[in-house]
């Protein structure tokens, strides 16, 4: 690990100050990326900038219409919380999914969105849920936010202060971990907004995205085999050491199937 | 005798500190003054090192030296040996590649190393090693085992990459046999690549006391004597007396600590070489591509059968991968620990296996829990199921049919060995009751309705254990004996303290071991202590792997036991006034047959300790040391049989059951015993379903972390059902067989079975991953 500089600012606008002051400086949320990499040298920023005592940035506050967590909310507390279980408790069971239990008791969804590894889980949740993600200067559409293989609409020192979830009328994720990792070789979130229907895939894609030939067809009933028969177009998938493009399909069509039938339950 | 005797479920008394943290391993010992190494290592898999330039390193702060493989090699240091000669079916000697603990003018593998940074922490010997500036001449590699032939030459002096060629077994015999059989099953599969992933990385720790021109070198090593031997008789280190080699506490090995690397060289000879202690722990990144990796056969292997379904030949053909240089034992992994065992628990007649030896551009190869022995099942196991099925025969029936009978024994295999004891059948039908393989049938179409697939496989493993009578190995090409030493010293007050040449790291020998003296001696269990892996406490010793160290070193421990009896006999004998001859003991008290004369143990060691009127022919002292060296192998054998139940739409397998009936001769404690059991079939199933060392093929290590490699997990598997049968070894004091390595000897088998046993396919490559069994579904 190379040396750098160390900040612990007490506010956002601290923060993105010392960002900005800073030749090369890297946030640290729950640094269960960002360690690693500055452990394999990987990464060597000037300066660290950890939010860990940043004032505002974690919890939960829910209205009837949406969920607001924090950008440095641990997964572990989005899974045990109240509010996020009795208004989406998809996504309750989404962050109780992550990694291990040491990764959900460090990482934050700020940090995971900020990353955006195209094996996370919350971005299945943020695109199938169209939450909003809020940051010091703007908010900017699940939809406009992915933009590539680790890239994301955040501008240069772009903070995320929290996501806001609308809450659906029902919703389901269902993963196919990576049996090393625990990542999601494939997840896919389905949530209906009153016969409206959106579907977010992670781990499938170089960044998660709408599967909307889906969307179209729950409209049409909210039946499992909606997904045996949707296009999915796989020339753009992940192709690696343990899945292909061609069996990642297979597994979206899986888990979109079982996310389905656990809508139908819902 | 007492609840902690010979057969009792005694808790593990080390366990205590293991699970309170106050473990005493490598990393854990610290002394004045010590610095800290880093090891420089290869980027690439073949590349020369056209200059090293180390100036930056050595000036950057905290930096004590930076030194190369020329450093070494000045002061006389290396090469590593490897200490089995495997002769060529021509009867030329085995190829040799030199290897030099810090490489000189090529690296042959990703992760050699060519130098070393020694510095105040271990951070700064680091980003010392990260300063040296080195220049190297990429050269093409020979990266994957298929091609390793016809690729690029590794070693200037070692054409084809071809280590031997090696051969056992009667052709003639197998190519008559193959000539009137009615039915020939052929399979041909790999044997995957493991990386053997201990708890604790490798560690050293090395003093070098000028006054004295001695070393102490702390390490994580499965036998020390043997360290000590290599890098004072082979390495040129030190006079053999002037090094001693202490390995603590040593949290697992798997065989992967019992060879002699180059860091662990490295390191020792620093601490000389600035004057100060050298210490190193690997990381996890260093472990994945340093320590010696396992298995990585390609088998094309053929069973010929007559009409009724008996056995009448075999024929195995081995590719085996050595990596890119020959570890400690690596040679006879592939050849005398495989092709021997070929036999398996059948009266196959004739047999012949052929195993080229072939070096790549990738970490050694060299032995990893069941070394050879898993290879070799996995061959004659999924034979036999693949031409069950092929015949329509019930697989528990073909065996039926062909196995040894219990009134065979001993029995003389076509491969080099005589099993002295054996029920094989007994086993399978122990199994068979445990698995309700009756059952079966209402299970899978309970699952068939629910959508998924279900399968059931068997394996029938045998082993070859307790290594090893030393004539023998000696006679196959072994460096060095494999006896064990064992010393019983009874200390004034009666407590005992044990010496093993055995060497724990993490089954039980502080127990074990201590259960049998007591027993024995009828000394209890608190009062003896077991001591081991420390050249300078052990006399001598040849460690602990092959599963042999109750059958060898227990039966060192009990030979000196018997001496103690002999002793304390004469002893009291004198004090009692009578003959030796008439005196008996039993259950810790020496008595004068048909008188109430008597002393206790305690009584005639204190007597030892204070002679106040013995005779002229009467030492004092009570201590008594052996030698054993075992008169044949052991071999253990057993029935697992494994059910599996696959997600068609996902691949995913899912082991529902998995029995384990084993034959282990006696056993001194059950719960060890079932421990060792647990984690052998943990590994086994990993490599069926899980574990992958995958170099790509430029040559780099593509599965080298945990987010790519994937170690078995307690949710991976299910609640083991483990039982015995016994047939006492006939060879040794306790009638034991071993029991360290079945579990991973015999689950790959049983657990493939399975999986191809639900797919509906002949075979099916390890690790049966997601992807692999939803694509072989496809193609069904």
């Amino acid at each position: 690990m190379n040396g750098f500089d160390y900040h612990r600012p007490a506010t956002v606008d601290a923060a993105v100050a010392a960002r900005r002051a800073a030749a090369d400086g890297a946030y640290l949320a729950g640094g269960m990326t960002l360690i690693p990499t500055l452990k394999q040298g990987l990464a060597q920023p000037s300066d660290l900038i950890d939010l860990g005592a940043v004032a505002g940035l974690a919890g939960v506050t829910a209205s009837g219409e949406t969920v607001v967590v924090g950008a440095m909310t641990r997964h572990a507390d989005v899974a045990a919380s109240p509010e996020v279980r009795r208004a989406i408790p998809a996504l309750a069971d989404l962050a109780g999914q992550i990694g291990d239990a040491q990764v959900r008791n460090r990482g934050t969804i700020g940090g995971s969105l900020a990353n955006s590894d195209p094996a996370a889980d919350y971005p299945a949740a943020v695109i199938g849920l169209g939450a909003t993600i809020r940051t010091d200067r703007r908010a900017i559409a699940a939809d406009d936010y992915f933009t590539a293989l680790f890239e994301t609409a955040l501008e240069p020192g772009e903070l995320i202060r929290a996501v806001e979830f609308p809450v659906p009328r029902r919703a389901a994720y269902r993963k196919f971990s990576h049996p090393a990792s625990r990542y999601a070789v494939a997840g896919v979130f389905v949530a209906e907004f009153g016969g409206r229907f959106r579907v977010g895939v992670t781990g499938a894609g170089p960044c998660a995205f709408r599967l909307t030939a889906l969307e179209e067809a729950l409209a049409l009933g909210v039946d499992p085999a909606a997904a045996d028969d949707v296009a999915i177009d796989s020339s753009r998938f992940n192709s690696d050491l343990h899945a292909s493009a061609d069996y990642r399909a297979q597994l979206v069509r899986v888990m979109a199937r079982r996310a389905i039938a656990a809508l139908a339950g819902r | 005798m007492s609840e902690t005797g010979i057969g009792k479920r005694v808790k593990r008394r080390e366990d205590v500190r293991f699970i309170t943290g106050r473990g005493n391993y490598t990393d854990d010992i610290s002394v004045a003054g010590q610095t800290y190494a880093a090891f420089v290592r290869s980027p690439y898999p073949r590349a020369r090192i056209v200059s090293v330039d180390a100036g930056a390193a050595k000036a950057a702060p905290g930096v004590v030296g930076v030194f190369t493989g020329q450093d070494l090699a000045a002061d006389g240091i290396g090469p590593l040996p490897c200490g089995w000669m495997v002769k060529s079916k021509d009867g030329s000697d085995m190829k040799i590649p030199a290897r030099p603990p810090l490489a000189v003018e090529r690296v042959n593998f990703v992760g050699e190393p060519y130098a070393v940074a020694i510095a105040e922490t271990p951070e700064a010997a680091k980003a010392a090693a990260a300063a040296v500036e080195t220049e190297f001449e990429e050269l093409p590699a020979a990266a994957s085992l298929a091609g390793a032939a016809g690729g690029p030459q590794i070693h200037p002096d070692i054409p084809g990459n071809r280590c031997y060629d090696w051969e056992l077994g009667d052709a003639a015999a197998v190519e008559a046999a193959f000539a009137r059989a009615s039915h020939v099953t052929r399979l041909e599969f790999a044997n995957n690549r493991l990386i053997p992933n201990a708890i604790e990385p490798r560690a050293a720790l090395a003093v070098y006391s000028a006054a004295t021109e001695e070393f102490t070198l702390h390490t994580t090593s499965q036998n020390p004597h043997l360290a000590r031997l290599i890098l004072t008789a082979f390495v040129n280190l030190a006079p053999e007396h002037k090094l001693r080699v202490i390995s603590p506490d040593v949290g697992g090995g798997f065989g992967s600590k019992i060879f002699v690397y180059p860091e662990e060289t490295a390191v020792a000879w620093a601490a000389r070489r600035v004057g100060r202690p050298v210490k190193w722990t690997a990381d996890r990144s260093e472990a994945f591509l340093s320590d010696a990796h396992g298995r990585d056969h390609l088998t094309t292997a053929e069973l010929a059968l007559s009409e009724s379904g008996t056995f009448l030949g075999m024929r195995v053909r081995t590719k085996a991968n050595l990596g890119a240089y020959l570890s400690t034992f690596a040679s006879s992994v592939p050849t005398f620990l495989y092709g021997t065992l070929l036999a398996g628990q059948y009266r196959t007649p004739a047999i012949h296996v052929e195993v080229e030896g072939l070096f790549t551009n990738t970490a050694p190869v060299d032995a990893y829990r069941g070394a050879g022995r898993p290879e070799a099942t996995y061959v004659v196991e999924r034979l036999v199921e693949t031409a069950a099925r092929e015949l329509g025969v019930d697989p528990a029936e073909l065996r039926r049919r062909n196995f040894i009978q219990p009134d065979q024994f001993p029995y003389e295999t076509p491969v080099a060995l005589v099993y002295d004891t054996g029920n094989y059948q007994a086993s399978l039908e122990k199994a068979l009751q445990r698995a309700d393989y009756a059952g079966f049938a209402a299970r899978r179409r309970e699952s068939e309705a629910r959508g998924k697939r279900r399968g059931i496989g068997f394996s029938c493993y045998i082993e070859a254990c307790g290594l090893a009578p030393s004539q023998l190995a000696i006679q196959l090409g072994a460096g060095v004996g494999l006896y064990e030493s064992g010393e019983v010293r009874v200390n004034p007050t009666g407590s005992v303290t044990v010496f093993t040449g055995s060497h724990s790291h993490g089954q039980g020998h502080e127990t074990t071991l201590a259960q049998i003296v007591s027993d024995k001696l009828g000394v209890p269990f608190e009062q003896v202590e077991v001591v081991h892996g420390d050249t300078g406490r052990v006399e001598f010793g040849l460690g602990t792997y092959g599963s042999r160290s109750v059958a060898v070193g227990g039966s060192a421990v009990i030979r000196a036991t018997e001496k103690i009896v002999a002793k304390g006999k004469r002893i009291s004998a004198h004090m009692l006034e009578a003959s030796p001859d008439d005196v008996d003991f039993d259950e810790g008290v020496f008595a004068v047959r048909g008188t109430n004369k008597k002393m206790t143990f305690g009584e005639v060691a204190f007597a030892a300790y204070v002679p106040a009127s013995f005779p002229d022919d009467l030492e004092p002292g009570l201590s008594e040391k052996s030698f054993y060296d075992p008169k044949n192998f052991t071999f253990p054998a057993g029935a697992h049989i494994a059910e599996v139940e696959v997600d068609p739409d996902t691949g995913v397998v899912d082991l529902v059951r998995f029995v384990a009936v084993d034959d282990f001769g006696e056993v001194i404690n059950p719960m060890i015993v079932e421990g060792q059991v647990h984690g052998g079939i943990a590994q086994g199933v990993g490599q069926a379903l899980l574990e992958h060392g995958i170099y790509d093929d430029a040559g780099q290590l593509v599965t080298g972390s945990f987010m790519d490699y994937c170690m078995p997990r307690a949710d991976d598997l299910p609640s083991f059902e483990v039982d015995t049968t016994v047939t006492p070894c006939t060879h040794n004091p306790l009638g034991v067989k071993g029991c360290g390595e079945a579990g991973a000897i015999g689950a790959p088998a049983a657990v493939m079975n399975a999986v191809t046993d639900a797919l509906g396919v002949k075979d099916l490559a390890m690790p049966a991953s997601p992807e692999r069994v939803w694509r072989a579904l496809q193609a069904v």
